[in-house]
């Protein structure tokens, strides 16, 4: 069975741009809040002197990530942050000093087997840089009696437009990569490591059979090019065969699935211990003067990605943090740079607002679904606020990958109804 | 600080629109214009614009009297009158043809809420009310032969056509439903672009020869006379009437198969096409219903309670 699919113009435009150190931020916001899980609390005050990799934020739960300061400078204040998703979170601001000094308690982590990788991953403050920003010391942290875990996915699919940093990833720091495959897979004891990768990118996918060739458990996927190829459960399905049931984790099923650049970036901790304060961006759109990828620490204001991209920023109408497909709508250019950031998106005209006309049944949203959920049916449930025919219908499994609302032809907003619907399901009457 | 209007993901559409897939099947048509042209002469396609016409003409005076919206620009009202026009004999008088385009847009599609809610092919009840309104004229069949166009019984009744010729569409019969051939010209170019799928029409047509072939019918012959293929590729891949998913579809794609071939050779009537996809329209809620797709990775309720 092939899971469905749809065909997007891929838009790569930035496929051959190395990345631009982009390091002398003039101002830093750092978000407490910029991955799945609870909010990190402020651990600075006003005032407090900090270095690249000092500690500034941390919550007591397991389901958090850490916080670290991104430039060598002094805390200015302890602000809010009005995030896209309408909630907010604690922020701290941090005024460089422009020298990027790092800060002196750093050493690298001893990781050998899961317990020691986890508790680095968590204290690197790594959450997975696809865009969903999952905890990743949670994904290693699995229960050993429910599972073993005997494949690793590093998910380089990167299946959403525009986006290179990914791909970027695999070009630049191809070692940093094998050398995380490596490391995971020694600590976790997995026998077989997969690397998915699309087959738009064929330089990356030959690269990596060069050079993994010789490795024995290792092997390179190469994806049919289909969105939402790179979705967690898709890529899982493609690389083993395995499905993931509702209301289970991967890992539940032998696996774990990585972001490239995720793994890219551990290995890179394991050798520095610097932990995550900056990432590799692709600046896009058609309001960007020079596309292009950029490294940058990370709380850098949107603003300066995009004036270092040559963007006049009077003629951008419509910001997208992520892909077009499943990225963010922005609000203002002044937002900081998060760690789940892959692309900054600047487009001159605003989203077309599409007034729907009737559903003609076509169906084609649901040779769309990847999940194989119905959307057409879905939208008529929730429009009768039906919560019974809504989970009979599994609007739970739903992923938001947009697919259906992309090929409806009546413009109907179907993606964006199913979110609804979800609230909706899990009410009580 | 300037404040950019946000929406929800995702930002971008595809290019497929309503008038587009619309514009797609009229296009489709053309082959099968051309050909009625060809065979039955100007007269066919004078009959085709005026069907076209009454249609868009019906359907904006449906908008204005019912205060909705003018819809007319979703070219929907258009692809009916065209599809009516290809089921009435070229010599039908054109106040029947407006009465024909009245009861499909007026009755069965603006009555019950517009393009996607009607649960029945407009063209295709338009066609039965017409046959049964107006027998005579709707059974007048002139079949081409030169300049000199004679009456005379179309072949599924006189059983005597060749097998060229019913390909070509040199016969009498219906203004669309004759060739063949150029039928399945517009076919294969709504499949290559994406506007239908195979299964309705394939399993239609497969039932339909699998069947004549077993009761000890010509099956050639019975897949291409009569209004089989124009209902196979324009009547059972209307998106509205028929199932939503590909297993639905095969399974309407049978039962007309298997219900055409019934009245075929074993009722009153010689031509079983149009009924039986309409029979089938009125199951499709229900075929729908049992083809419903399993979700990737969904416990069935049964499953989940085993498990508590």
């Amino acid at each position: 069975m092939r899971l469905n699919g749809i065909r997007l113009a891929h838009r790569k435009n930035t496929e051959d741009c190395e990345t631009v150190l982009l390091d002398r931020p003039k101002k830093v916001v750092l978000s407490m809040w910029q991955h799945i899980g609870a909010p990190a609390v402020p651990r600075v005050k006003v005032g407090d002197e900090v270095k690249v990799g000092t500690l500034v934020g941390d919550a007591d739960t397991h389901m958090t990530v850490p916080v670290h300061s991104s430039v060598s400078g002094k805390v200015t204040a302890i602000g809010e942050l009005l995030l896209p998703n309408g909630k907010t979170c604690a922020t701290v601001e941090i005024e460089p000093d422009g020298k990027m000094e790092l800060d002196p308690g750093l050493s690298p982590p001893v990781m050998t087997d899961k317990k020691s990788l986890a508790a680095g991953v968590r204290a690197s403050g790594c959450c997975g840089m696809g865009g969903a920003g999952f905890p990743t010391h949670v994904k290693l942290d699995y229960f050993e009696e429910k599972a073993h875990i005997d494949t690793l996915i590093v998910n380089a699919a990167e299946c959403e437009p525009y986006i290179t940093s990914d791909y970027r990833e695999l070009i630049e720091n191809t070692d940093r990569v094998i050398g995380g495959m490596k490391l995971i897979r020694e600590c976790l004891k997995i026998e077989r490591v997969c690397i998915g990768i699309e087959e738009n990118k064929p330089k990356a996918i030959k690269l990596f059979r060069e050079r993994l060739r010789n490795e024995k458990g290792f092997e390179v996927m190469k994806l049919r090019s289909s969105y939402p190829q790179g979705a967690e459960k898709v890529i899982a399905y493609s690389a083993t065969g395995r499905v993931v049931e509702e209301g289970h984790l991967t890992a539940e099923y032998g696996m774990i699935v990585l972001n490239a650049s995720t793994v890219g970036f551990i290995s890179d901790y394991a050798d520095t211990g610097i932990p995550f304060v900056s990432r590799r961006v692709t600046i896009d759109g058609d309001a960007v003067g020079k596309p292009c990828n950029l490294r940058a620490p990370i709380g850098t204001p949107i603003s300066e990605l995009l004036e270092a991209a040559d963007t006049d920023l009077e003629s951008v109408r419509r910001l997208i943090a992520g892909g077009p497909m499943m990225g963010i709508s922005i609000y203002d250019t002044s937002l900081p740079l998060l760690k789940t950031n892959n692309a900054i998106l600047a487009f001159k005209e605003e989203e077309k607002i599409y007034e729907p006309s009737n559903c003609i049944r076509c169906g084609r949203c649901i040779a769309a679904c990847p999940l194989g959920l119905m959307p057409r049916e879905l939208e008529r449930a929730y429009d009768r606020a039906d919560r019974d025919e809504l989970n009979r219908l599994k609007i739970n499994l739903c992923m938001n990958c947009g697919s259906c609302s992309y090929v409806c032809p009546a413009r109907r907003s179907l993606a964006e109804k199913n979110q609804l619907a979800k609230g909706l399901a899990l009410s009580r009457k | 600080m300037k404040e950019y209007t946000v929406s929800p993901s995702p930002h971008m559409r595809g290019s497929v629109t309503t008038p587009r897939i619309m514009l797609h099947v009229i296009i489709a048509t053309v082959p099968a214009m051309i050909a009625s042209a060809v065979f039955f002469g100007w007269r066919a396609l004078t009959l085709i614009g005026f069907c076209a016409v009454t249609a868009m003409v019906w359907e904006r005076l449906c908008c204005l009297i019912m205060k909705r919206p003018d819809s007319t620009d979703d070219l929907s009202a258009l692809v009916t009158g065209v599809l009516l026009a290809f089921n009435l004999p070229v010599s039908l008088p054109l106040w029947i043809a407006a009465i024909g385009t009245f009861v499909s847009i007026v009755i069965v599609k603006m009555l019950f809420g517009g393009l996607g809610q009607n649960f029945a092919n407009p063209a295709i009840v338009g066609r039965i009310v017409l046959t049964l309104s107006f027998t005579g004229y709707m059974t007048s069949w002139t079949v081409p032969k030169g300049l000199d166009a004679v009456t005379t019984a179309t072949p599924l009744v006189s059983g005597t056509a060749s097998y060229t010729d019913l390909f070509l569409g040199r016969c009498g019969g219906c203004l669309g439903e004759t060739s063949a051939l150029a039928l399945l010209i517009g076919g294969a170019y709504l499949v290559i672009t994406g506007v239908i799928t195979l299964h309705a029409p394939v399993s239609f047509i497969v039932t339909v020869y699998m069947f004549s072939a077993i009761v000890g019918e010509d099956p050639i012959y019975q897949m291409l006379s009569g209004g089989l293929m124009l209902g196979a590729i324009f009547m059972a891949t209307d998106y509205v009437t028929t199932p939503i998913t590909s297993k639905g579809r095969v399974v309407f794609g049978i039962g007309c198969g298997v219900i055409t071939c019934v009245i075929r050779f074993w009722c009153n009537a010689p031509e079983g096409v149009s009924y039986s996809i309409l029979l089938m329209n009125i199951v499709t809620p229900y075929i729908d219903m049992f083809t419903r797709k399993r979700a990737f990775g969904g416990i069935r309720r049964k499953d989940k309670e085993a498990l508590q």
